[in-house]
């Protein structure tokens, strides 16, 4: 048992050190203002109009890439902080899922508990992978947020002691099938920040008086809506692709080991809703009218659909998915 | 581009194929809002014919169509299902008669099979194919296109690049032409056109290359929708040849494929029942492991039925069903889906005649197997009444002080039978069928001790026990044999259901992750400052929608002239940074 509390302790770990994160990334949001204000007042001088530059990157297509060349490097320190305690509690979070792999014998993923922490850690590392190579740090403060609600809510609602599965999870499915699901889960976790962001920075710009507000000011330092929706595309295209394989494995699993591919199940229903919001999601980005902030709204209406296929499915509904752990009464495939 | 070989739905955004004439740059992003407003029209039924299948197969109604089968789906998964859940359905209806009747008359108890649901998604399939059918002709006519001509100016187009080299403009435009078709020569990257171009616009003459990639987007795109097709076509024909049985087997004995063998049988329309392989099987014995451990106590761990297969053709072999591993005959798949104990009990009735003997299934109630089962005992001699057993069967039995018992362990290690006594007309030989697991007792009398409460028998393996009121004696056999619950499943469509699931996620990430880009070169000879003679390459880019990597795809092609000035700051510049 041992193991198994130290993967508990490296997870509160974890959660505080994405909260520093958190906290930095948001100071940073908040300097990165500034900045942007110092930028606009220096553009206005005489002086600066050869430098064009940061007119030229601000209407880039890549979100981000005017803010790499930010001239004062110490401004950036929270930015440094930030990304440093991101790596720290996203490894920390590594090791404890690892940790209680071992501890259970077994795939972490066969619970809710384990759920929220292979997705937060997804999520995470798809934030962290992105800005591998360019500068995606203004999505930071969401993904350790949100990261940080789930891992909370994970140790004080969904935590079920380190163990064994029923025969009906005890096959090398249960590894493709929810993997891909929670790794679809981490994109599109992040691609939900952006299309939030997009939707907010959008009614910012068309004069939304509360979002006029000085408090909203760091919202001209994300990238333009059109940059923010192509992010959200790029990524929600590879989500879309994980869950329709999400779905194709757990047809053919559920023909092993339901003895049918498709039964109507509430997780099987919704894993369909889900798939459908994002396929009009796909379809509304290419329709006159419907693309920009409309197709926004269907990310945004597909990732409260995928929370709630992995919590109010688990938790409400009483179908053969109900592997929460949290009640005992399922007799699992026997 | 002639009208006739583009087909786009109404309504698509898709600046890219609008800019096929040549040199408007990408403004896929946010562009204004153009309502395209249907036609209206004055055409007679004709017309309206036309109008409304042109609605039908546009990209809004598509769009429609999708939010509502979403929307659709869910009360599915809010509501019991007959289909999933039939018991469920009735305790509903129970509950809420008025609400639920109405339910039940919209079809809310089979949202899967009802007639809104269904037509949704006909009408969904049905715009698939008014779309995709004139897009898949299109695009076949389209895949012998060459790319549109260079344009006469790069300045406006989202990536561009240029450079001096000292190799001459053949060189320069042939380098770039090979680099951009790779290294297949049967599936060139991209299509390439090299020409020429007579001196215009203060050039001299120039060369130029027009190159195209990314037809298999549109080819992804369709082989998808198709897909799609297809497997909805396989699961219907599957639902129409298939056919499902279940039966309950305890240890030692067998059953034979044929549908009077089975306790429930569901077919499709097209089943014959020439497609149930004669084989016949025998259940060895059942295994089961639970946990016993403090954190996971009694969980279920491992269930195996060992069984011995006789083929149609007389050969006999052993194999195992395990629960996610169902035993394949003939082409049928028997799956293990539950299991139990089926106590042998015999009954002598108040004459001391043999009255019934049998192995009962007692269906597991909880984790621990605290099952419920029934016995009928209706062949008594004449002049005794029928008997009623109705009781529990406890794998590891625990009995407290006040004399209620239960199981705390589902493995058999101290097995009792717990039973209620009721005689009187059981009510099988009115014709009504009945449940086998339920006793009907409104109408028959309990036997109860003299405080007036229920008599409950507690019989443990091998024990004869008496039966209150001189209705004889009930024992229970020395052994308990186990029982599994076996699903047998004939569904001739999977391989085609898994082929057209397989092949809509190939054309999907095909679809969704093959760039759609076009490449244009101009070439000349020129003098630079120094007046030398050097030969300038200028190269403008163009992909649909947002393409983070069209200026690298430029940058390459740029890279592949030969003899490029040393200094590429110099002499090459790009309009928008990576």
């Amino acid at each position: 048992m041992e193991i198994a509390e130290l993967s508990v302790l490296l997870v509160w770990g974890a959660a505080t050190a994405l909260t520093i994160a958190l906290v930095a990334f948001a100071i940073d949001l908040g300097r990165r203002t500034e900045e942007r204000a110092d930028a606009r007042a220096e553009a206005r001088t005489p002086v600066a109009v050869g430098a064009s530059r940061p007119t030229l990157a601000s209407a880039s297509t890549l979100p981000g890439a005017g803010a790499s060349e930010g001239p004062a490097p110490a401004r950036r320190r929270a930015a440094g902080i930030a990304m440093s305690t991101t790596w720290l509690g996203t490894a920390m979070l590594l090791v404890a899922i690892v940790l209680r792999g071992i501890a259970a014998g077994r795939t972490p993923w066969a619970n809710m508990y384990e759920f929220t922490l292979v997705g937060s850690f997804m999520a995470l590392a798809v934030f962290l992978g992105m800005n591998v190579r360019k500068d995606f740090k203004f999505l930071g403060a969401f993904v350790t947020g949100l990261s940080v609600l789930f891992l909370v809510l994970g140790l004080n609602v969904f935590y079920v002691a380190a163990t064994g599965v029923q025969p009906a999870l005890q096959n090398y499915w249960l590894v493709i099938h929810v993997g891909v699901a929670i790794s679809a889960t981490g994109i599109f976790t992040v691609a939900f920040v952006a299309s939030v962001l997009q939707l907010v920075r959008d009614s910012r710009d068309s004069g939304s008086p509360y979002l006029q507000r000085p408090g909203f000011r760091w919202l001209d330092r994300v990238p333009t809506p059109t940059s923010l929706e192509a992010l959200s595309f790029r990524l929600n295209a590879v989500g879309f692709v994980l869950w329709t394989f999400t779905i194709i494995g757990g047809a053919i699993w559920a023909e092993h080991a339901w003895g049918r591919y498709w039964g109507w199940d509430p997780k099987e229903v919704w894993s369909f809703v889900i798939w459908v919001v994002y396929a009009a999601y796909l379809h509304a980005r290419t329709t006159r009218g419907w693309d920009g902030r409309r197709a926004a709204w269907f990310v945004v209406v597909g990732y409260l659909c995928v929370l709630f296929n992995f919590t109010g499915v688990n938790l409400i509904f009483n179908g053969k998915h109900s592997y929460s752990g949290l009640n005992t009464d399922t007799t699992g495939g026997a | 581009m002639s009208e006739k070989s583009t087909y786009r739905p109404e309504g698509i955004n898709d600046a890219f194929v609008e800019g096929r004439a040549g040199d408007t740059p990408a403004t896929a992003q946010g562009g204004p809002d153009r309502p395209a407003g249907p036609n209206l029209p004055s055409l007679g039924w004709r017309g309206m014919l036309r109008w409304t299948w042109r609605q039908l197969t546009s990209m809004r109604v598509a769009l429609m169509l999708l939010m509502l089968l979403a929307v659709a789906a869910v009360p599915g998964s809010v509501l019991p299902q007959r289909g999933q859940d039939a018991a469920a359905v009735l305790e509903y209806l129970g509950d809420h008669p008025t609400l639920g009747e109405w339910l039940d008359r919209f079809g809310f108890f089979e949202v899967y099979s009802s007639v809104w649901f269904s037509a949704i998604y006909i009408l969904l399939f049905v715009s698939l194919v008014g779309c995709i059918v004139p897009r898949t002709l299109a695009h076949a006519r389209n895949l012998r296109n060459r790319p549109p001509r260079t344009p006469v100016r790069f300045g406006r187009f989202p990536a561009t690049a240029e450079a001096s080299t000292t190799a001459s403009p053949d060189e320069a435009v042939d380098a770039v032409a090979r680099h951009l078709r790779g290294p297949l020569r049967r599936l060139p990257t991209f299509r390439v056109d090299v020409g020429s171009e007579e001196p215009r616009l203060g050039r001299p003459a120039t060369r130029t290359v027009a190159a195209e990639r990314g037809y298999l987007r549109e080819t992804g795109n369709l082989v998808f929708h198709l897909a799609l097709l297809g497997l909805l076509v396989s699961v219907a024909l599957g639902q129409l040849l298939h056919y499902r049985g279940q039966a309950i087997v305890t240890e030692g004995r067998g059953f034979a494929n044929a549908v009077v063998d089975y306790d429930t049988f569901d077919k499709g329309a097209w089943f014959r029942p020439a497609s149930l392989s004669p084989f016949s099987m025998t259940l060895d014995s059942f295994d089961s492991e639970f946990a016993s451990d403090t954190v996971a106590f009694a969980q279920a761990r491992d269930f195996t039925a060992h069984v011995t297969v006789t083929e149609p053709d007389g050969g006999q072999h052993s194999d195992q069903i395990k629960v996610n591993s169902p035993l394949t005959v003939d082409g049928a798949k028997i799956y293990l889906q539950g299991n139990g104990f089926a106590p042998e009990i015999t009954v002598k009735d108040g004459a001391g005649e043999m009255a019934f003997s049998g192995r009962v299934p007692f269906l597991p109630e909880d984790t621990m197997y605290t099952s419920r089962g029934v016995v009928k005992v209706p062949d008594v001699t004449d002049g005794q009444e029928q008997i009623g057993l109705v009781g529990y069967f406890l794998p590891t039995a625990v009995v407290e002080a006040d004399g209620s018992a239960r199981s705390v362990f589902p493995q058999p290690q101290n097995p009792l039978l717990v039973l209620e006594v009721y005689r009187g007309d059981l009510g099988l030989d009115d014709g009504v069928p009945q449940n086998v697991y339920r006793l009907d007792t409104a109408s028959l009398t309990p036997s109860v001790d003299e405080d007036g409460a229920t008599t409950k028998l507690l019989v443990k393996p091998g024990e004869t026990v008496e039966l209150p009121d001189g209705l004889g004696t009930v024992t229970l056999g020395e052994d308990v044999p186990r029982y599994v619950a076996l699903d047998l499943r004939y569904d001739p469509s999977l391989a085609w259901v898994l082929t057209f699931s397989l092949l809509a996620l190939a054309g999907l990430a095909v679809s969704l992750f093959t760039p759609r880009r076009r490449v244009w070169v101009r070439s000349w000879e020129t003098t630079d400052g120094d007046g030398r003679a050097v030969t300038h390459v200028e190269l403008a880019g163009l992909a649909r929608g947002d393409d983070a990597g069209l200026q690298r795809e430029v940058d390459k092609a740029l890279a592949a002239v030969p003899g490029l000035a040393d200094d590429p700051d110099d002499n090459q510049r790009t309009a928008t940074e990576d």
